[in-house]
């Protein structure tokens, strides 16, 4: 490639001869309970005190953006369930949200509620997880039991509607795999009059909890500028007093009015800010936006409109229904079209991005068409990465054991992290 | 074009007089998305740091955020003229708008003044870009390698690197009862 010269890597070493001398090294990970994930610091300390800390990440890294240039729109779906795999079907509707901008279609009302439904289902399941870990790395165990058993009936609602609890695959370009079982919707209800109680336990194990609170309150801080600064989104961001979420701010699905295209108002919810800026902060806006999920899941959960999940199949621009391939030339000869490397649909030339409010911040595509079946570049903004920046302007001066503190209401997730 | 890009490009423009911006929406679509489009802007790689630090302060533009920074190898892309561009979303929370800017660079080296004197947030989204396609950002307080390992000699996104690698995995040294 002859571009050796470019690559002169500084050696990833730590300099213990600063002014000062009594700094001792820790090395934290890259296999770590607490890191939860695969991610690897170097810590400077003074005794306790965090002076400097050097985040190495990569451990992950699967070259996801690579594979997107040889899978087509629909086989790539499969790899991002391995990103953000705390709450797969969120990005699996991020994925296919951004190649619906690229190929220019607009959804049925049927397949905008359920994936609004599914999206909501996913940020509960990543603030539940989060919530939980923010006590457990702080030495209380029960919240994240608490938080892990309602995770699984949502794994089991996953299962119900797509056959996988954990790598979704759900969506496809311009629908669903399939439409969703009959009495999936009372599963559903069934949960969402569960999941207040979880919550009402969490709240009464940590809110009011002297040494929850010393922990969390005044630690991490970071300020509104500077969240906006280091491109925070998410929960993040609103805990720092930024009054942004993308289902309000770009709104898309059911989030939007006339989502249905007969009028409706987009579905109503209020987006939770703090302005503590500290783990404390984060952790309660997490708490109330799963209320808010729970209420927009309650106004679109009886009234799925009735209707086709794919856009019209006479379009060519989705698969066709498995029982019209099974039992009918047409569908056969359709499907074989859609499959087929050199047939397929093809989206126009061109470029678009997508992004989606998912549980960690904004989730964004950058796909580059050049006009064949699959994308000429794929680019994932990935939460995950450009949260975790800002993470040794956040511990330094703390103490070691509140590193994993600030560390659990970040949210890393390291397949998202890497890709 | 939205109302408020068409108002950025002309600030630009009144600003920056002997840069050909070109505005253009992301895909070509017909006349009645046009509400709708996702714009872009070219700026040659000498102006990059005054043209974002203008997009950054000016309050009509107002872009806070770098909401992310990456790169696409126009290798064999259809008409392309310049290989690589080093594409920015630029997000403004305050004012909700978005716009994005391209900026162009060619073989043997590659390079872009780094932003991230503008903003944090392109510290790491650069270390990727350096890392998976080689684009050098002058000025950038610490470009290292970031996904890959640092003796890594390849960039792994560019178009000529294949899918399964130049045999780096086949290359890893075996350890056997001979070699002890």
């Amino acid at each position: 490639m002859g571009t050796d010269t470019m690559t002169e890597a500084r050696p990833t070493t730590m300099s213990l001869e600063e002014p000062g001398g009594d700094l001792w090294a820790l090395n934290f990970g890259p296999q770590h309970p607490a890191t939860h994930t695969t991610l690897r610091l170097v810590l400077e300390l003074d005794g306790e005190r965090v002076v400097a800390c050097t985040p190495h990440i990569g451990y992950l890294h699967s070259g996801f953006e690579k594979l997107g240039e040889h899978l087509t729109y629909n086989q790539y779906v499969v790899v991002t369930d391995r990103m953000n795999y705390i709450s797969p079907m969120a990005n699996n509707i991020a994925w296919h949200h951004a190649c619906e901008v690229l190929f220019n279609i607009e959804l049925t009302p049927r397949c905008k509620v359920l994936r609004t439904i599914l999206a909501e289902l996913a940020r509960i399941q990543d603030h539940l997880l989060c919530v939980g870990c923010t006590a457990l790395d702080l030495g209380g165990f029960t919240a994240f039991l608490y938080g892990f058993a309602d995770r699984e009936d949502i794994y089991d609602l996953c299962e119900d509607i797509c056959g996988a609890r954990f790598t979704t695959s759900y969506t496809r370009v311009g629908g669903l795999m399939n439409d969703m079982p009959d009495g999936w919707p009372e599963k559903v209800k069934a949960f969402c009059r569960k999941l207040p109680k979880t919550l009402d336990d969490i709240v009464a194990l940590l809110n009011r909890n002297r040494i929850f609170i010393e922990r969390t309150k005044g630690i991490g801080y970071i300020n509104h500028d500077d969240a906006i600064n280091w491109g925070l989104t998410g929960p993040l961001a609103r805990a720092s007093g930024v009054r942004r979420d993308l289902r309000k701010d770009e709104p898309y699905l059911c989030y939007a009015d006339n989502w249905d295209g007969s009028g409706s108002s987009g579905v109503d919810f209020k987006v939770p800010i703090s302005h503590g800026g500290d783990v404390l902060a984060r952790y309660l806006v997490r708490l109330e936006e799963m209320h808010q999920s729970l209420a927009i899941i309650a106004q679109l959960i009886d009234n799925i409109p009735a209707g086709p999940v794919n856009v019209l199949a006479d379009d060519k621009q989705t698969l066709p229904d498995k029982r019209e391939v099974y039992t009918s030339i047409e569908g056969l000869i359709h499907h074989f079209e859609q499959v087929m490397t050199n047939r397929g649909h093809t989206p126009p030339i061109g470029e678009a991005y997508g992004a989606n409010e998912t549980a960690s911040g904004e989730l964004g595509f950058y796909l580059v068409s050049d006009g064949g079946i699959m994308p000429y570049r794929v680019h994932c903004r990935a939460p995950s990465f450009i949260n975790y920046q800002c993470f040794p302007k956040l511990v330094e001066g703390h103490q070691l054991s509140d590193v994993v503190a600030i560390l659990g209401s970040l949210n890393i997730i390291a397949g998202e992290l890497d890709r | 074009m939205d109302q408020n890009i068409a108002q950025i490009v002309a600030g630009l423009r009144t600003a920056f007089p002997d840069v050909a911006f070109s505005p253009q929406p992301l895909i070509d679509r017909s006349e009645d998305d046009a509400g709708a489009e996702q714009v872009f802007v070219r700026v040659p790689p000498d102006k990059i740091v005054e043209v974002m630090r203008f997009l950054h302060d000016d309050a009509r533009c107002d872009f806070q955020q770098l909401a992310s920074l990456t790169c696409v190898d126009y290798l064999d892309f259809p008409k392309a003229r310049d290989r690589y561009a080093v594409v920015y979303t630029l997000v403004s929370p305050r004012l909700n708008h978005r716009m994005w800017v391209k900026c162009f660079v060619n073989d043997p080296d590659p390079a872009v003044p780094s932003v991230t004197g503008i903003w944090n947030a392109a510290e790491w989204t650069e270390r990727e870009v350096f890392d998976l396609f080689g684009i050098r950002f002058s000025d950038h307080p610490d470009l290292r390698r970031i996904m890959t390992w640092d003796g890594f000699k390849a960039h792994p996104l560019r178009k000529d690197y294949p899918l399964r690698g130049h045999g780096e995995r086949e290359d890893f040294t075996v350890v056997t009862d001979d070699s002890r």
